[in-house]
């Protein structure tokens, strides 16, 4: 048993967990945040991702004591983060994959709404090539993916006010809106 | 959920404390950097070290400088993701900036580092498995079982080199700088620097000659030529995430009047070491980039890279189609580095 800090979401916590367990394990069954999912827990999938100190990372993979001194911010910490820099209800990022019905079944969103943010943090005005490298270590299952980069394009064009560029999918071969 | 086995870790602040935990538990330790590579591969039960050695606080093992002879120096523990978007690399050595952008994906590269890269474990398809799949395949040579499944009969392991910039630093003449626990005695630093070359063996099981305990500090790379152009060509299944089925780094030199003045290329996710395509030279020099006899000339190398490159059942991923695809990406990723452009790959 390995006792050490870990700051997460803000809380600064003292852990007692075995030198051998990862990131995710701590999270999910010591801390009891269990929005970090466990998909293949070996690299693929990135559902665990978290945020270390501003970057995406995987936490199935991370072991847990090496992340003592750095900031974690799990799912679970996005709207209180949203709200503490004056934000009203959930994080926009959240918001966008809710009326955009970004998911299916949601096991990926998480993941994949962590790494957004932190794109949104690092380059407020992404084009979709940007988007989409950013989201590349995230696999969906279920939705296809292209309510998730319209959900990010619509954060994008609500920040600058404009028009969000219209979804591949809604418009003929000819670019005419169906 | 795939489990750890039980291990100790040990987060020494300096290389001094990391060499001497070497020193103090031999075989028994392993160095870990991103992890990226090293945990799975213990989650798989194909290391079980009794002692982690993490060398992530070890502050002067990460930066990226240029010395004053212009030659780059990279910190082990520099992760892929700021090689991939230092201007410095960018400028000196594109073909290693390129390689390390096109590695797994952004989370990957945010943890995983270049010494990490450089010093992964070899990969195969009967390998990099769970320990259950492995018990019901009967194991094989690398890890505890006596047969291999890609050579049948074969008596050597050839499990692949997969690590993008191994042969990126090849193509510019990179060198590694290692560090091992200092011998009791002795009192200076047992530094060696050897050339990324040297740093190679046929063997799938170890492809690599280290020492016991050494730590692979830094990555140098020389000055290159005025006219330096370099390109990286990577194959894989999903452009967003996946090891290489073949990676080929290219290098020209190229001279004032456009000529090629010097040419390498070298191939990696074949065998067990990232090998040179030979003779290529003799059809590049001279030619001038983005003339007709500089397209024939990169013909006739892809053709000999065709010949020279043989990818194996070692990988996922049908062996013939990732033979047909090598001239394929060793033409475009020439062309590429002739224009100054690259990566090429698919998304
Ligand atoms: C889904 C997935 C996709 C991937 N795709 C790619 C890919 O496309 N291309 C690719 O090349 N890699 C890929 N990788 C592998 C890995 O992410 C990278 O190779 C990464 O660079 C490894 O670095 P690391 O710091 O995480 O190494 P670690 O896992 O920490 O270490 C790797 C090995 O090197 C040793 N080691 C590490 N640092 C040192 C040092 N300084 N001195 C001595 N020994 C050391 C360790 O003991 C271990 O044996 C992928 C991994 C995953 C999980
Ligand atoms: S090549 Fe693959 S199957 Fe053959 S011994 Fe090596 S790891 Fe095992
Ligand atoms: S659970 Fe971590 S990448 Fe899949
Ligand atoms: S919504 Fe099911 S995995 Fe993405």
């Amino acid at each position: 048993m390995r006792v050490f800090r870990l700051n997460v979401n803000g809380d600064d916590l003292e852990v007692a967990a075995p030198a051998h367990w990862t990131l995710l394990e701590v999270l999910r069954y010591e801390l009891g945040l269990i929005g970090s999912k466990q998909g293949c827990d070996k690299g693929d999938c990135g559902a665990c991702t978290v945020l270390l100190d501003g970057s995406p990372v995987l936490s199935c993979l991370r072991l847990a004591a090496t992340a003592e001194g750095h900031a974690v911010v799990t799912i679970e910490g996005l709207m209180p983060m949203h709200k503490a820099r004056g934000g009203d209800g959930a994080d926009v990022v959240q918001d966008a994959f809710d009326r955009c019905g970004a998911l299916q079944c949601g096991f990926c969103q998480p993941g994949m709404m962590l790494s957004a943010r932190a794109l949104l943090n690092e380059n407020p005005k992404p084009t979709r090539g940007e988007i989409h490298d950013a989201l590349a270590g995230n696999l969906c299952r279920c939705t296809g993916y292209t309510q998730i980069v319209q959900a990010v394009e619509l954060c994008v064009a609500e920040a600058a006010g404009v028009e969000p560029a219209q979804p591949a999918w809604s418009a003929d071969a000819n670019g005419k809106k169906v | 959920m795939l489990r750890l086995p039980k291990f100790e870790l040990e987060e020494p602040a300096t290389l001094d404390e990391a060499l001497a935990l070497f020193a103090e538990h031999g075989s028994d330790a392993m160095p870990i950097a991103g992890g990226t590579d090293l945990v799975p591969n213990m989650k798989h039960r194909l290391f079980e070290p009794k002692v982690v050695v993490s060398l992530a606080r070890i502050e002067a093992l990460t930066g990226i400088r240029v010395t004053s002879g212009g030659e780059l120096e990279i910190g082990a523990m520099t992760t892929l993701a700021d090689v991939a978007r230092s201007s410095a690399v960018q400028e000196r050595a594109p073909v290693l900036a390129q390689a390390a952008s096109l590695i797994a994906g952004p989370q990957l590269r945010t943890m995983g580092t270049l010494g990490g890269n450089v010093m992964l474990d070899t990969r195969c398809q009967w390998y990099n498995q769970t320990h259950f799949w492995r018990t019901s395949l009967g194991y094989c040579l690398k890890k505890d079982g006596t047969e291999c499944h890609v050579v049948q009969g074969g008596g050597k392991c050839v499990a692949a080199a997969s690590n993008d910039t191994a042969p990126a630093l090849m193509t510019l003449g990179a060198t590694l700088v290692f560090q091992g626990p200092t011998p009791p005695g002795e009192s200076k630093a047992n530094l060696r620097e050897i050339a990324i070359d040297a740093l190679w063996k046929a063997d799938g099981i170890v492809n690599k000659h280290t020492e016991p305990g050494e730590i692979l500090t830094a990555i140098r790379i020389p000055a290159q030529a005025a006219g330096h152009r370099g390109a990286y060509g990577k194959l894989r299944d999903r452009g967003s995430i996946d090891f290489p089925l073949f990676g080929c780094a290219v290098r020209l030199d190229v001279g004032t009047d456009e000529a090629v003045t010097g040419a390498d290329i070298c191939a990696v996710a074949l065998v067990a070491r990232p090998s040179h395509v030979k003779r290529i030279e003799d059809e590049l020099v001279g030619q001038r980039v983005g003339s007709d006899d500089f397209a024939s000339a990169v013909g006739r190398v892809a053709e000999l890279a065709y010949k020279q490159c043989r990818p194996m059942d070692n990988s996922p991923g049908d062996a013939d189609y990732r033979r047909e695809m090598v001239p394929v990406y060793v033409r475009r990723t020439l062309h590429a580095a002739a224009q100054g452009a690259g990566p090429v790959h698919h998304v």
